[in-house]
C-alpha cells in the first residue's frame, strides 16, 4: 500500500527555487534514505512533506488521502479538519529534537496522546511502553535538560511512537550529537527497520543508510539525481555522486 | 503630635501602599497577555490599536495617566465621584500602565522561544490554543521572570506617584506628617519602609525564580 506521494514538489525562498520538482512514493514497510550534500534541499524538501512549509508547485497525498494538490497553477491543501486528519498519519524526528523543556520525559510522550484523545491511563500505559522499549524507562521523571543528546533523540522517537504513525521522518537525527551518542540511536532506527516501520530517513551516516535502507536518494540543487537500490547507488557511475560519497568515507 | 501617633498614620498608609501594590500586579499580569496577543496579531487593526496604546501608556508620566484617570469622568461626563472613587482610580491607573510594561515583556519572551517548538506541537496534533497555552506560555513566563522582577521593583516605588491625587498611602502621609511636624523624620520611616518593602519583594521573586530553575531551555 502506498503511504506517501510526493509529486512534482517546488519550492521557493526569496525568489530562489530550491527544490525543482521533487517525486517520491514510499509504500509500507519501506525504508527510504535521503543523502545529498548540506544545502541541497533536504530538509526543506522534508519539511514540505511534513507541511511544515507549503509548496510553491506539485501534489502530496498520505495513504490515498490528498493533501495538497495544484489547480490552475496554484496549490490547494485540503480543508482544515482533513489535515489534522492526514496529519496522524507521520510523525517527524527533529535533528535538535524539539522536546518540551517545561515537561518531563513521560509527560513529553503522554500529553501528546492525550490531546489526541486518549485517556491519561492509555496514554501513561503506551507511553512507558514505549519508553521502555527505547531504554528510558529510568528517565520517565527526569527533565529533557538532565539528559544526553543521544537520551534525549530517543525521548523525542519514543515521543513520535507513541502516536503510532503509519510513516516516520527524520531530518538528520544524529547529526546534533557526539560521534560517541550516535550509535545509540542508529540502533533505534535499525530495530524499527526490522519491525518493518515505514521510514524516511535523511542522514549523513552512509554506512547506516545502506543497511538499513531499501532505496536510497541522492539529492542535489534541489533535484533528485539518483535513486535506486542502496548497492546500485554505491555502485554509480555518477561522477557527483561518487564524489559525494567519497568525501564523505574519506571523513 | 506623639511618635505613636505617627507611626499609626504611617502604619495606614503602609497598608495602602501594600494594596496598591497587590491589586495593581493582580490585574495588569493578566491583563498584559490579551494586550501582548493583540500587538502580536495578524489583524492589522488590532495590532496597531495594541501598539498604540502601549506607546502611549509607555510615552506618557504615569503620574498625568493617574491624574487624568481620576478627574475623567468629572471633566469628561460630569459625573461627581466619591471619595472612594480616589483608590479605585490609583488602581486602574496602575493596572493599565503596567500592563502595557508587562506585554512588551512577555512580546520578547514569547518572540524567544524557538520555532521549533511550535513544529514539534504541530506535528505532535497540538491546535494553535494548545501550543500557546500547553507550550508557549509557561516557557513564555519562565524566560520574562528577570525582567518582570526588575519591573515589579519599580512599581513598588512607584506606588508613592499616587500622592498626585492626595491618595491615603505611606507617601502621601509621611508627606502630610513632615509639613506638620516640621520634621523629616516621617519621610525617613517612609524611605526605611520601602526599602525593607522592596527587599521582600526582591526575595520573593528570586524564589519564584528559584522554583522555575527545575528545567532549562
Ligand atoms: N526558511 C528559509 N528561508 C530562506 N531560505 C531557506 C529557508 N530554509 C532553507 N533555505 C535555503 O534552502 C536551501 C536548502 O536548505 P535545506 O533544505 O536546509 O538543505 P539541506 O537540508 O539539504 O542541507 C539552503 O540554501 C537554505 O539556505
Ligand atoms: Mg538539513
Amino acid at each position: 500500500m502506498e503511504l506517501l506521494r510526493v509529486e512534482n514538489c517546488r519550492k521557493s525562498f526569496d525568489g530562489e527555487e530550491i527544490l525543482k520538482g521533487i517525486s517520491l512514493s514510499v509504500n509500507e514497510g519501506e525504508v527510504v534514505s535521503v543523502i545529498g550534500p548540506s544545502g541541497s534541499g533536504k530538509s526543506t524538501f522534508l519539511r514540505c512533506a511534513c507541511m511544515l512549509e507549503t509548496m510553491d508547485g506539485g501534489f502530496l497525498a498520505y495513504a490515498g488521502k490528498f493533501a495538497a494538490k495544484e489547480e490552475n497553477g496554484k496549490v490547494v491543501y485540503a480543508p482544515h479538519v482533513e489535515l489534522k486528519e492526514i496529519r496522524k498519519t507521520y510523525g517527524l524526528v527533529f535533528q535538535n529534537f524539539n522536546l518540551f523543556p517545561h515537561y518531563t520525559v513521560l509527560k513529553n510522550v503522554v500529553e501528546p496522546q492525550m490531546i489526541a484523545g486518549k485517556t491519561r491511563e492509555e496514554a501513561e500505559k503506551k507511553a512507558l511502553e514505549c519508553l521502555e522499549k527505547l531504554g528510558l524507562s529510568d528517565k520517565a521523571k527526569n527533565y529533557p535538560c538532565q539528559l544526553s543528546g543521544g537520551q534525549q533523540q530517543r525521548v523525542s522517537i519514543a515521543r513520535a511512537l507513541a502516536l503510532e504513525p503509519k510513516v516516520l521522518f527524520f531530518d538528520e537525527p544524529t547529526s546534533a550529537l557526539d560521534p560517541e551518542l550516535t550509535g545509540e540511536v542508529l540502533k533505534v532506527i535499525r530495530d524499527l527497520a526490522a519491525l518493518h516501520m515505514t521510514m524516511i530517513i535523511v542522514t549523513h551516516e552512509m554506512n547506516f543508510a545502506r543497511e538499513v535502507s531499501d532505496r536510497m536518494i541522492f539529492m542535489e540543487n534541489g533535484v533528485i539525481r539518483a535513486e535506486g537500490k542502496p548497492d546500485d547507488l554505491f555502485n554509480s557511475d555518477d561522477e557527483r555522486l561518487k564524489s559525494f560519497m567519497g568525501k564523505l568515507s574519506g571523513n | 503630635m506623639s511618635l505613636d501617633v505617627i507611626f499609626l498614620k504611617l502604619m495606614s498608609g503602609m497598608g495602602v501602599t501594600v494594596s496598591i501594590f497587590l491589586l495593581t500586579l493582580l490585574f495588569s499580569i493578566p491583563l498584559g497577555l490579551p494586550i501582548t496577543l493583540a500587538r502580536m496579531s495578524k489583524n492589522k487593526v488590532l495590532s496597531a490599536l495594541s501598539g498604540i496604546y502601549i506607546s502611549v501608556m509607555r510615552g506618557t508620566p504615569l503620574m498625568l495617566q493617574i491624574i487624568v484617570i481620576y478627574f475623567l469622568p468629572f471633566y469628561g461626563f460630569g459625573i461627581n465621584v466619591t471619595a472612594g472613587y480616589r483608590f479605585i482610580a490609583v488602581i486602574i491607573a496602575f493596572s493599565l500602565n503596567y500592563a502595557a510594561y508587562f506585554a512588551e515583556i512577555y512580546r520578547s519572551g514569547i518572540q524567544s522561544i524557538p520555532r521549533g517548538q511550535y513544529e514539534a506541537a504541530l506535528i505532535l496534533g497540538y491546535s494553535n490554543t494548545q501550543t500557546f497555552i500547553r507550550i508557549v506560555m509557561p516557557q513564555m513566563f519562565k524566560r520574562v521572570l528577570p525582567a518582570m522582577t526588575n519591573e515589579i521593583i519599580t512599581l513598588v516605588k512607584d506606588t508613592s506617584l499616587s500622592f498626585a491625587i492626595a491618595t491615603a498611602e505611606m507617601f502621601t502621609m509621611a508627606k502630610q506628617i513632615a509639613a506638620k511636624e516640621a520634621s523629616l523624620m516621617p519621610l525617613m520611616a517612609a524611605g526605611v519602609f520601602y526599602y525593607i518593602f522592596n527587599f521582600i519583594v526582591a526575595i520573593i521573586c528570586k524564589k519564584v525564580e528559584k522554583h522555575f530553575d527545575y528545567y532549562k531551555i
